[in-house]
């Protein structure tokens, strides 16, 4: 029994446009970049549909590239929004605008 | 059935490589030392990796093939950009020297990821493979987040490190999300692809109508992505932010290599491999252009800091090599090439000068800091002067005739009405580059203020970029030439 690849889409559609949405509309940075990730995986799980429906590996190989990516992303971020905290002592980005216009 | 070893040709990748060696050797080196040898050391080595990885690309001009399993284009097109951003990279890490110095933040990490970030921006320049894209996309973006906040003290520098870092993750998905589509719609994510292997171009060729919908869709989710790297309205958000929080010299070294990089991608991509469904994206690509060049100008004019007011003016800068870009042909992608080069090697003198006139931890960026600077420093006012004349393109520099020829082969392809605006935001440009000029010349500098230490390889990398941009602003031909020749070789072009 197989399900239709179309749902997988439609689902890895409906977790991007909440990632967009979240990233847009969310104050704290590190949920900003939770969402970003949640972005990402709906982008894997399109991957992944696409391998099933051409037959060939090629988009399964692309996930693990774009969990590599990921992960060093996050390496970097987590330690830009850390170093702003101790700072700060707030990743709420709306604190953080001194850079204006 | 016996196994046969793929071949493999390293040559397209021998600059990149050189590189990623030498900012092993730099970030190991560095921690053996202490930061008085490294100030001399760690330059110098950085400037042997660039050096290493000009012979490398220099040594394939001319060469003309896919390797690696088609995934790197080794041509002339990526040859002239690794050049340039080779150029770019030494530019950088001799300004950064000095400044590393005064700002007292002297760390083997600096020269590491500038090479690390050079490196990336050159695999972009020969990618042929969306992944591959994606891949230098981001080498080159993380090590620029770090950079970017590189003075961990200052909370501009923390603050703009994290705009560009959320940004640049945000619109990277938007990326990958083009680029998975495109492989929903193709089956494969190679720019060019042959009889057995899919790929964009090959697709295109073969299948006029049929699931291009999807791949139109792709193609709007790529500008997103790149549209970004190269600041172009409406993806342009973090650009000021970023130039104004980051160190100088980084400044210069992104607004002249990340939009070279970006540029890059961006020609191969769409005025080759996508070059049939043109007319699909390039009402949308003209639209950005003229947003671009519109916003990037106006906006430019109210700015009070002069590394915003430079952020502003690379965003316009954008629109204008779009021009190039929108026009497909040879003399639009040659155009842009030479544009783009000459752009960063101006960009880079102009954030080289503000860097050291900025001082200590970059206390003196404002407008109204530039006051009678031509009595003070009348030899690094002279030639901020000359860099903002050539970004403003006024004839004798480099800029003018970057602008004539990407103009020109827009207007060779019929999109006279875009080089009217172009022509218009131009002349808004030059107001607000000769209202620096205004303030340095014909002001009385303010009193008691403390003499600026200028250091040796800051002055250098002024003197080289100044005499460069006047050199390529009347004997621009060689170089030119040389644009053309990259667009000759330039795969599926």
């Amino acid at each position: 029994m197989s399900i239709d690849p179309s749902y997988y889409l439609a689902l890895a559609g409906l977790m991007f446009a909440i990632g967009v949405v979240g990233t847009l509309t969310r104050r704290n940075a590190i949920v900003i970049f939770m969402f970003i990730e949640l972005m990402l995986n709906a982008v894997n799980l399109i991957f992944v549909t696409f391998a099933r429906m051409w037959g060939n590996v090629d988009g399964q190989v692309l996930v693990f590239f774009v969990l590599v990516v990921a992960a060093a992303e996050a390496v970097v971020g987590l330690a830009i929004i850390l170093v702003i905290a101790r700072r700060r002592e707030t990743s709420n980005v709306d604190d953080i605008s001194m850079l204006k216009w | 059935m016996p196994f046969v070893p793929p071949e493999i040709r390293l040559a397209g990748i021998a600059p990149e490589m050189a590189l990623v060696v030498s900012a092993f050797v730099v970030l190991i080196a560095g921690t053996f030392a202490r930061s008085r040898v490294n100030r001399v050391y760690l330059p110098a080595l950085a400037t042997i990796g660039f050096g290493a990885s000009i012979y490398f690309a220099v040594s394939v001009w001319g060469e003309n093939e896919l390797q690696l399993s088609d995934m790197i284009a080794l041509d002339g097109f990526a040859t002239f950009c690794k050049i340039s951003l080779a150029v770019f990279g030494l530019l950088t890490v001799w300004l950064g020297s000095d400044y590393l110095t005064r700002d007292g933040i002297e760390e083997p990490e600096f020269y590491g990821l500038v090479l690390l970030a050079v490196a990336g921006m050159m695999l972009m320049a020969s990618a042929a493979d969306l992944i591959v894209i994606f891949l230098a996309l981001e080498t080159f973006s993380i090590a620029l987040y770090v950079l970017v906040g590189y003075r961990r003290r200052s909370i501009e520098g923390q603050e703009s490190a994290m705009k560009y870092f959320l940004l640049g993750a945000f619109s990277s998905s938007f990326f990958l999300l083009g680029i998975a589509l495109a492989y929903g719609a193709v089956g494969s994510t190679n720019l060019y692809g042959n009889s057995e292997n899919p790929g964009l171009a090959q697709f295109l060729s073969e299948s006029a109508s049929e699931a291009t919908g999807v791949l139109v869709l792709a193609t709007g989710f790529l500008v997103v992505g790149l549209g970004f790297k190269i600041a172009a309205v409406p993806f342009h958000m973090w650009t000021p932010d970023a130039y104004q929080g980051a160190p100088s010299p980084i400044t210069g070294f992104m607004a002249a290599g990340s939009k070279l990089a970006g540029f890059a991608a961006l020609l191969r991509l769409f005025d080759a491999s996508l070059f049939a469904l043109r007319w699909e994206w390039r009402p949308l690509l003209i639209g950005i252009a003229v947003a671009t060049m519109i916003a990037g100008s106006v906006l430019a004019v109210v700015q009070e800091d002069i590394k915003r007011m430079l952020a502003y003016s690379s965003i316009a800068h954008a629109g204008f090599v779009l021009t190039g870009v929108i026009a497909t042909n040879d003399r639009g992608i040659s155009g842009s090439l030479f544009y783009l080069a000459t752009y960063g090697i101006a960009v880079l003198g102009g954030f080289a000068v503000v860097s050291i006139l900025g001082g200590k931890d970059e206390h003196r960026v404002r407008l109204v800091d530039y006051k009678g600077a031509f009595y003070e420093h009348p030899a690094l006012a002279g030639a901020l002067t000359l860099f903002l004349l050539s970004l403003a393109g006024v004839p004798v520099t480099s800029g003018f005739v970057g602008k004539l020829v990407v103009f020109g082969a827009a207007i060779e392809a019929g999109y006279s009405w875009v080089v009217v605006i172009g022509m218009l935001t131009s002349a808004i440009a030059a107001f607000f580059y000769l209202r620096v000029l205004v303030v340095m010349y014909m002001q009385e500098p303010d009193e008691s203020r403390p003499p600026i230490p200028v250091g040796r390889a800051a002055s250098t990398v002024v003197a080289l970029t100044a005499v460069a941009t006047i050199i390529l602003g009347l004997f621009w031909s060689p170089l030119i030439g040389a644009a053309e020749d990259a667009t000759f070789f330039f795969v599926g072009g």
